[in-house]
């Protein structure tokens, strides 16, 4: 019975280096990419908040390394990643209405993600400096 | 051709065995977290680079407090998704179940330590 117990294995999914790189694609696969390493600017910012509740010594220690120019490349990645995401999130909500889903409309919609993710990143910034 | 049945694959709750939750569950987190993550963006820029008073005193502050919790709460439930779907894609058998028990894990212990960290700081 040994031909029973043989493990099928299965192409995984979705096949990278099989279909040729479009709009639609390259933004579906920068979702989970910014997804992914939202985890870094978020584990920093947990950190940090941990810290403040902990003691002044300890914050003290980690306020330097999160305000370090470290801490803000990681900080300002982590905006654009949130920016990006989030415009792809919407993406998908109107995609779930059923709307959206042809060609012309999908190329669009991923245009808008690229150039809505530096102006949104920018007008955040400002905002936080209170201009 | 087919090779399942329309009965099959709709049958109970499918051949995800938890039929669309998993996907609803995506996008009410993405909705909420759609309102949270602006509010949370703006609250935490302002406080980053503060001196240590400061930052205890914003996030002691109800508003801020809440925005915060609720925000870490449905981001980790979506990020528990969103990396098992991953997970799902490019992994398989015992490193995946692994690997998502880790993910987890991970999401609840940030989840716990924020609570934790507001419930400290709150006056």
């Amino acid at each position: 019975m040994a031909e029973a117990k043989r493990e099928i294995v299965r192409p995984l999914s979705p096949h990278l280096q099989v279909y040729r790189m479009k709009a639609s694609m390259a933004t579906s696969v920068l979702i989970r990419i910014t997804g992914v390493g939202l985890m870094s600017g978020f584990i920093l910012f947990v950190w940090w908040l941990l810290a403040a509740a902990i003691s002044p010594e300890y914050f003290a220690f980690v306020n330097g390394i999160v305000t370090s120019w470290f801490g803000y490349l990681i900080f300002i990645g982590s905006l654009a990643a949130i920016w990006y995401h989030y415009l792809g999130g919407l993406r998908h909500l109107y995609w779930d209405t059923g709307k959206g889903l042809d060609l012309e409309t999908v190329d669009k919609l991923s245009w808008g993600m690229v150039i809505g993710t530096p102006v949104l990143t920018v007008l955040t910034i400002l905002a936080i400096w209170g201009i | 051709m087919r090779f399942i049945t329309d009965r099959k694959t709709a049958n109970g709750k499918g051949s995800a065995h938890s039929g669309t939750h998993e996907h609803k569950d995506m996008a009410l987190t993405s909705i909420g977290l759609a309102f949270l993550m602006p509010t949370f963006l703006f609250i935490f820029g302002r406080t980053l680079g503060q001196p240590h008073e400061v930052v205890v005193a914003t996030f002691g502050r109800p508003i801020p407090a809440i925005v915060t919790g609720l925000m870490v709460f449905l981001a980790m439930r979506h990020m528990m998704h969103g990396v098992g779907s991953v997970l799902a894609d490019y992994t398989r058998g015992t490193a995946r179940r692994l690997l998502t028990i880790f993910v987890n894990a991970l999401a609840y212990l940030i989840t716990a330590a924020v609570l934790y960290a507001l419930i400290r700081m709150a006056h």
